[in-house]
C-alpha cells in the first residue's frame, strides 16, 4: 500500500429515464428530508411553509425523469456567485442562504435549469445539498424502481 | 327490469390522517381509481375501478392506503357463491365469454398440501447440506437404457444441464413485457437454469441469453425459423397449456408493436392468433413427424420436447409422446397460469398436476420407457416444498410461471388480459412496462432460485438424500394426509402412519 495516498469517493446521482415511472416520490422525499421534523406525516400535515423540492421533474408522454443539481466540477454557479453563497464543499455545490443577495446569476448560468428563483424572498428556492447531513440522498433512497441511483467513482489522488 | 349494479370486488381504504395528498396513487394507477379533487383538496378513490393489484398500496410512502375485499354480503348460499353470482351478472350484461388471467383460483383440493415429507431418524443419518456436498444438478433429456448401451454407442446423449431443477415456464414476449422477459432470461443465465420463450419468438435483445433458452414451437408457429431453432438450447412443441387445454391464443393487434412483430415475424398491428390445435398434428404419428422434422432441422443436436396440459388420459398420451421421440415432456396441471383464458375453461378443465405426474411416472415405468424422456411438471408450483414433492412423485424438474411473476411484483389480480398491468409485467403500454426494472427483476429471481436451492438441499438432507437423482420418483419419502384410498393409489404413496 502506498503511503499518503488519499482515496476520494465522488458520488453522482444518475437519472435513468428508462426506469422512471413518474410517481414523483423523489420530490416528496426531498421535501421531507429538508423539513424541520424530517418526518413525512408531521412535515406535510403540520409544517408551514414547507421547503421546496430541489428536484426538477420533467415529463413528456411516457418519458419522465427527475433531475437534481449535477454538482458540476467546474460549476458556473459557483464561479459567477458575487457573494460566495454558492460554494464547493467536499466536491458538492452548497448554497448558503444567509449570504445570498438574490442576483440570480446562478439561475441564469445553470445549464441544467436546476436552480429556480424565489421571487418573493429574493433568494433561491431550493438547491440540492446531496443530503450531506444524512449521507445518502433521500431521492435515491425512496426511488421504487432504481431510476435514481448513486454512482460511486473512486478517484486515486 | 332494474339494471343491477355490479358490486365492486375491492374497497380502497384511505386513512385521511396519513394521506398527505402527494397524489402518487393518482399518477400510478392504470385503472384511474384515484383522482385528486381540487375543490375539496382530497383524493377520491373509485372502488369500482380497483382490480386489487396493490400497486398504489406499495407505492404510498405514508402507508395511508389499504385495499380490502368488499364485504357486500349477498344472502349466504353455498350453491350460489359470490363468484358465480357476479360472473352471471356480468354475462347477463355483456353477453360474452368472461375472460381472466393467471391460474385456477377455485378451492379444488391441492394435493401438495396433503402430502408430507419424510426425515431420517436413527435408522439412517440425515445430512447437513452446509457441511457435506449436496447435488441438485439436473439433466433433462433422453437417457440411455443401460451403461452397456452407452459404452457401445460411445456417445453421450444430448442433455440440458441445469444447476437447479427449477426452470422458468413459457411466457411469451407479447403476453408479458420485454422487461419481464429480460429479467427472466438474465436470471436463468445467472442461475444456470433455462427460460422458455413461449410462442412469442426470440427478441433480438435477448439473443445474448440464447444458450439458456428453450424455444417454443406452438400452433401459431410465431417467430419460428431454422435460425431460431438452431440457436436455442432446446425446442418445445406446445400442444396445450394447463390453464386452457384445447384452447388457442389471441394476442390482440394493439399489443403487436414493432418489437413484437419483429420477434414473432408477423406484420405490425395484426392479431396474433394461435389456433387451438396444430393443424398438422391430429395424431401421435403426426406429432412424430413434427418432432423429427425439428430434429432434422437442428441436426439432432438439441433435445426436442412436447408440452401438454394435464387432461384425463394424460398417462397414455404422454406414453405416446415419448414413443413419438420426445426427449422431454412438460405436463402443465390445471392450476397453471395464462395471460388470458375463458373463466369457465380455466376453472373447470384439466386435472391436478400431482396426480398427472404420479400416473405418468408410474405408466412410463411400467412400460419401461421412463428413461426415454424427462418429465417437467408445471402449473401450481408455489414453493421449494412443492418442487421436492413434485420430484419425489416422479418429475425430473419443474417449471415455475406464476411464482416467477410473483417474484417480479405480480399480486395475482388476474387482470393480465386487460393489458393494464400496473406492475409492468403483462402489458405493452410504455407507461407501464418501465415499472419493471430488469436489473431488480433479475436480482429478485436469482434470489428466489438461490433460496429455493438452499431449501431443497435442506429438505433432501433431512431425508438423508444427497443427490436429487435419489429423490426422483422416491415416493417412499412421501405420505398423504386426509386422502382416500383411490387418491393414495393414484399418487402411489402411503397414508401418514403407514410404515414399512
Amino acid at each position: 500500500m502506498v503511503k499518503n495516498s488519499k482515496r476520494k469517493t465522488i458520488n453522482t446521482i444518475i437519472a435513468r429515464e428508462e426506469f422512471c415511472i413518474g410517481c414523483r416520490l423523489c420530490e416528496i422525499a426531498c421535501i421531507t428530508a429538508h423539513s424541520k421534523t424530517k418526518n413525512i406525516i408531521k412535515a406535510f400535515k403540520g409544517e408551514y411553509p414547507l421547503p421546496d423540492s430541489a428536484i426538477v421533474f420533467e415529463e413528456k408522454g411516457h418519458i419522465s425523469f427527475a433531475l437534481q443539481c449535477r454538482h458540476c466540477d467546474d460549476a458556473l454557479c459557483v464561479e459567477c456567485c458575487i457573494t460566495g453563497a454558492m460554494t464547493k464543499k467536499d466536491g458538492k455545490v452548497i448554497y448558503r442562504k444567509e449570504l445570498c443577495v438574490g442576483c440570480w446569476m446562478c439561475v441564469m448560468v445553470c445549464s441544467f435549469g436546476v436552480i429556480s428563483p424565489d421571487i418573493t424572498a429574493s433568494k433561491i428556492k431550493s438547491k440540492c445539498d446531496f443530503c450531506l447531513e444524512t449521507g445518502k440522498p433521500a431521492c435515491v433512497e425512496i426511488c421504487p424502481n432504481e431510476a435514481l441511483v448513486l454512482k460511486e467513482d473512486n478517484e486515486q489522488d | 327490469m332494474a339494471i343491477p349494479k355490479i358490486v365492486p370486488d375491492f374497497r380502497v381504504i384511505r386513512d385521511e390522517n396519513l394521506c398527505i395528498n402527494c397524489q402518487a396513487c393518482c399518477r400510478v394507477c392504470s385503472n384511474d381509481t384515484h383522482s385528486f379533487d381540487q375543490n375539496i383538496a382530497k383524493i377520491i378513490s373509485d372502488h369500482r375501478k380497483c382490480v386489487g393489484c396493490h400497486f398504489c398500496e406499495e407505492i404510498c410512502s405514508t402507508g395511508a392506503l389499504t385495499i380490502e375485499k368488499c364485504y357486500s354480503q349477498i344472502r349466504e348460499n353455498f350453491n350460489w357463491n359470490e363468484v358465480d353470482f357476479k360472473n352471471l351478472m356480468k354475462q347477463a350484461h355483456s353477453g360474452g365469454i368472461l375472460l381472466t388471467g393467471m391460474g385456477n383460483d377455485r378451492p379444488w383440493i391441492n394435493y401438495f398440501d396433503h402430502i408430507v415429507l419424510n426425515a431420517s431418524q436413527v435408522t439412517n443419518p440425515s445430512i447437513d447440506p452446509l457441511r457435506e456436498p449436496m447435488e441438485i444438478k439436473t439433466f433433462i433429456g433422453r437417457k440411455p437404457d443401460s451403461i452397456e448401451q452407452l459404452k457401445k454407442e460411445k456417445k453421450l446423449p444430448i442433455l440440458l444441464e441445469t444447476e437447479i431443477p427449477v426452470l422458468f415456464s413459457a411466457m411469451s414476449y407479447g403476453s408479458i413485457s420485454l422487461n419481464a422477459c429480460k429479467s427472466i432470461a438474465a436470471a436463468a443465465w445467472e442461475a444456470k437454469t433455462y427460460w422458455n420463450t413461449g410462442e412469442g419468438g426470440l427478441p433480438e435483445s435477448l439473443k445474448k441469453f440464447v444458450s439458456r433458452t428453450i424455444v417454443q414451437v406452438a400452433s401459431g408457429r410465431f417467430g419460428v425459423d431454422a435460425r431460431y431453432l438452431n440457436e436455442a438450447s432446446a425446442i418445445e412443441i406446445k400442444i396445450g397449456q394447463g390453464a386452457k387445454p384445447g384452447i388457442g391464443g389471441h394476442l390482440p393487434g394493439e399489443k403487436v408493436t414493432a418489437d413484437i412483430s419483429a420477434a414473432r415475424k408477423i406484420p405490425e398491428g395484426t392479431d396474433a392468433i394461435s389456433p387451438a390445435p396444430h393443424h398438422d398434428i391430429y395424431s401421435i404419428e403426426d406429432l412424430k413427424q413434427l418432432i423429427y422434422a425439428l430434429k432434422e432441422t437442428v441436426d439432432y443436436k438439441k433435445p426436442v420436447g412436447v408440452k401438454v396440459a394435464a387432461v384425463h388420459n394424460i398417462a397414455p398420451i404422454v406414453s405416446g409422446i415419448v414413443r413419438a421421440g420426445a426427449d422431454f415432456v412438460t405436463i402443465d396441471g390445471f392450476r397453471g397460469g395464462t395471460g388470458a383464458a375463458p373463466v369457465v375453461i380455466r376453472n373447470n378443465v384439466g386435472i391436478p398436476i400431482e396426480i398427472a405426474i404420479a400416473t405418468v411416472d408410474s405408466r412410463l415405468r411400467q412400460e419401461g420407457i421412463r428413461n426415454h424422456a424427462s418429465i417437467i411438471a408445471a402449473g401450481g408450483i408455489r414453493s421449494s416444498a412443492d418442487v421436492v414433492k413434485a420430484i419425489a412423485l416422479g418429475a425430473d424438474a419443474v417449471y415455475i410461471g406464476t411464482a416467477t411473476l410473483v417474484a417480479l411484483g405480480c399480486h395475482i389480480c388476474q387482470k393480465c388480459y386487460t393489458g393494464k398491468c400496473n406492475w409492468g409485467i403483462a402489458t405493452q403500454d410504455p407507461y407501464l412496462t418501465r415499472r419493471l426494472n430488469p436489473e431488480i427483476g433479475k436480482r429478485r429471481l436469482t434470489n428466489l432460485l438461490r433460496a429455493w436451492a438452499l431449501e431443497i438441499k435442506e429438505m433432501m438432507g433431512g431425508m438423508g438424500i444427497n443427490a436429487i437423482e435419489s429423490l426422483r420418483g422416491n415416493r417412499d419419502q412421501l405420505r398423504g394426509i386426509g386422502l382416500n384410498d383411490k387418491e393414495l393409489a393414484l399418487l402411489g404413496i402411503k397414508h401418514a402412519g403407514d410404515a414399512w
